[in-house]
């Protein structure tokens, strides 16, 4: 049953702790780079989160060259660090450019989901803000309009809280 | 070393360069980081130099630093630090900023801007990578026009990523108006000291740093992990109230029931508006609950939008020292007027606190008549939103009697008595050149106690209060060692699960007290500046003292008829000396000195006899 990290922009804090709970389950350490989800505040107190929506046709998956991409049973991306060259063809191939290379590691980062049980969504849960919550993944391509350039959605949401035309 | 990287990146602005400084884990030990740091990097490089060290000169470094715990204790602050042009000492400003986050991923411990740029300038800092940037296209800006342009400048100029952070002033720190803070966020500001100034007087505009590596490594990571989710739990749930509300509440609990809020540049401290309280922002001006910043579980912010005179305005709640300091210490009881002037000072860069005590100078002696409507340009009225607001825009640009006021309070009533021949120290709210912050000592009720502000190295500082026992998180010790950490006072749960956490970060094995041995290291060193001061100001034991309006009696509320009695205030004096090791001038002897290992400045007590 592929699981899906729901998105409420106006619950998001800015805390970053997903991203802090992201680096700590990953890299064992505190590496706000190395998270894979993002919280962008290019407009203070108006954030944006960013993660991957888990396609329902996996573009990065296929536009892999070297097969180091697959999906596993929560409908998550994995990625084998061993056939990962870093050559971002799939960083293109994303439509919210989601995967990334941090000087560091030796394949790309894309959300993994935690095998089912994603810290982020837990300390977001944790803290009481529910910014992230853990759903059934919604059918169909409507997932990839959450990636959103937070540059654009930082404005709209601007606008929105202005109560601007 | 553990939990600090051992190395502070120096920009040298004139020369255009910049270098690596090691800083040995001794020195880490003994001052922390943040606020401790600076006085001890400041103490040892300019010595006995330090009385003619002008702050708003190129000479004077402004340091922007982290701490151990930078990182890993929830929350986050960045130290802001010089030498004040406000007190002529160190004050540890603290600023909520990812940008401390950002500088401990580039693997360093701190920035020092050194020197001064010709032009507008911003330091664009990428993985320890310094660039000096051309600013003139930001110049004059402030507020979301300035964040929204830095954004798109910072992108197309050093193609930075859109996760960059900065700190930068508004148009009152280039003007070197001495209210000035150093910004970031939108509603965030190294207030207290003055910073905006020195970094304007260095020409610049903004600092944006970004690093791509991890934190440095910690003593205990495991046992780490666990205390940090613990810590987390337990803040959140202690800190329920503030999620709600903030520190707003405070605009009914500190005004109301405890009678310590400002009103009327402190001519009271009571009112009884209940729209002016949380309720009333929460239900007028409050569009997002929460609003936190990084690793915070408290998230006192909330995004607050007011609409007046065809104009938008933003800001957090405001908090309860906006609240109290553009309200109701103006006479403004609207959460819409309070937002209005919180968002102007905000834009234009200036200490909501510093700018709203010398705001509420002003409008005092106008309606004292002692500024006239000639030297001011327009009539200055309590409340009035409208001659407020131009008021403040007139400090930020320096423009006609903001000329004066831009100088802080302590200095504009220096200038005004001398001008008119009268004493106005009696309307200056404020200690050693800070101007006092929004909880007064009269009542008794607040925490504050009578010598909070009239014995703190860092005059009328709100979060850095004299206080007994001199060993607990009553005193100034404690709040020194918060701003070395560098950790917020929110999040803090208390004294021993801090350095129980400072512990598993460094792997000292401090006990309590080597804990608090560090705070009174701290208090002394800046005590010593202090009384050094200079060029313009200097400090004697004779300034250890509240405002004169302190023992002037509460004209109203229910703690009418109280105020400080100068017997006490004297009595804790003497008592605060003695259990500080200092003589009865107030000057650190040797033999403490010597207690707290600070032996290498023996020397400069000399200026001090």
């Amino acid at each position: 049953m592929p699981i899906w990290i729901l998105r409420d922009f106006s619950k998001c804090s800015s805390c970053k702790l997903c991203e802090i709970a992201c680096s700590l389950k990953h890299e064992g350490v505190v590496w706000p780079e190395a998270s894979r989800i993002r919280i962008y505040e290019l407009i203070p107190g108006l954030p944006v989160i960013s993660t991957c929506v888990q396609c329902d046709d996996y573009p990065c998956v296929s536009s892999c060259p070297f097969q180091a991409l697959s999906t596993g049973e929560h409908g998550q991306v994995l990625v084998d660090e061993n056939k990962c060259t870093l050559c971002g063809t799939c960083v293109y191939a994303c439509p919210g450019k989601i995967p990334r290379i941090v000087r560091g590691k030796l394949g790309v980062i894309i959300c993994d989901l935690c095998n089912g049980e994603p810290e982020c969504v837990k300390i977001c849960g944790e803290m009481g803000y529910h910014a992230l919550q853990l759903v059934n993944k919604p059918d169909g391509e409507i997932v990839k309009n959450y990636l959103v350039s937070p540059e654009d959605a930082s404005l709209k949401l601007l606008a929105k809280a202005i109560g601007e035309e | 070393m553990k939990g600090v990287w051992g190395r502070l990146l120096e920009v040298d602005l004139t020369a255009g360069t910049s270098r690596s400084i090691e800083i040995p884990e001794k020195v880490y030990r003994m001052f922390l980081g943040g606020r401790g740091l600076a006085t001890y990097l400041l103490a040892r490089e300019f010595r006995e130099k330090w009385r003619f060290l002008d702050p708003l000169s190129p000479d004077n470094p402004l340091l922007l630093l982290t701490g151990p715990l930078t990182g890993y204790y929830p929350g986050v602050k960045l130290s802001v630090s010089g030498k004040s042009p406000q007190s002529n000492s160190i004050i540890g400003s603290v600023v909520s900023s990812e940008v401390a986050i950002e500088l401990k991923a580039s693997g360093f411990d701190g920035l020092v801007l050194k020197g001064s740029c010709e032009k507008p300038c911003y330091v664009f800092v990428e993985n320890g990578n310094v660039e000096i940037r051309d600013a003139s296209s930001i110049w004059g800006l402030g507020g979301l026009k300035l964040i929204k342009q830095f954004n798109s400048l910072l992108k197309e100029d050093v193609k930075a990523d859109p996760k960059t952070p900065f700190v930068y002033i508004g148009p009152a720190g280039e003007n070197k108006v001495r209210t000035a803070a150093v910004m970031a966020k939108l509603a965030h500001a190294a207030g207290y000291g003055g910073y905006g100034a020195v970094m304007g007087a260095k020409r610049v505009k903004a600092v944006a740093v970004k690093g791509y590596g991890s934190l440095p490594p910690v003593d205990d990571p495991e046992s780490l992990n666990t205390l940090f989710r613990s810590a987390l739990g337990n803040i959140k749930e202690r800190m329920k109230r503030f999620r709600q509300w903030g520190t707003t509440e405070g605009t009914w609990h500190t005004g109301y029931y405890l009678s310590s809020m400002p009103v009327k540049n402190w001519s009271e401290e009571w009112h009884d508006v209940k729209d002016f309280s949380h309720v009333g922002f929460e239900l007028e001006t409050w569009v997002k609950n929460p609003w936190a910043d990084w690793g915070c579980p408290v998230a006192c912010m909330k995004l607050s939008i007011a609409k007046w005179k065809g104009e938008v305005f933003i800001t957090d709640n405001p908090d309860y020292e906006m609240a109290a300091y553009l309200g109701s210490n103006l006479g403004v009881f609207t959460p819409k007027g309070a937002v209005v002037l919180s968002s102007l000072a905000d834009e234009l860069g200036l200490c909501g606190i510093q700018t709203g005590n010398v705001m509420g100078f002003a409008v005092e002696l106008y309606e004292k008549g002692i500024l006239t409507r000639d030297e001011v340009g327009y009539e200055l009225k309590w409340g009035d939103v409208e001659c407020l607001a131009r008021l403040m825009k007139d400090i930020a640009y320096r423009r006609g009697i903001g000329e004066v006021l831009a100088e802080g309070t302590f200095r504009a009533a220096r200038l005004l008595s001398e001008k008119k021949g009268v004493d106005l120290t009696k309307y200056a709210i404020q200690v050693k050149g800070i101007a006092v912050g929004a909880h007064g000592v009269r009542s008794g009720k607040d925490y504050p106690q009578p010598i909070s502000y009239a014995l703190s190295v860092q005059g009328g500082d709100h979060t850095s209060v004299a206080g007994f026992p001199v060993n607990s998180t009553e005193s100034e010790a404690w709040y020194s060692i918060l701003d070395s950490g560098v950790v917020c006072m929110f999040t803090v749960l208390d004294d021993s699960s801090l350095l129980e956490y400072l512990n598993k970060v460094t792997g000292w094995g401090l006990d309590p007290g080597e804990f608090y041995d560090i705070g009174r290291r701290i208090i002394t060193l800046q005590r010593i500046l202090l009384l050094i001061g200079g060029p313009d100001a200097e400090w004697s034991a004779r300034d250890d003292d509240n405002p004169p309006r302190f023992y002037e009696p509460l004209p109203t509320g229910p703690y009418k008829g109280s105020a400080l009695k100068r017997e006490e205030v004297d009595e804790l004096k003497k008592k605060y000396y003695a259990e500080m090791g200092w003589d009865e001038k107030g000057i650190p002897s040797e033999e403490t000195l010597k207690r707290v290992g600070l032996e290498e400045f023996t020397p400069m007590l000399n200026m001090l006899y």
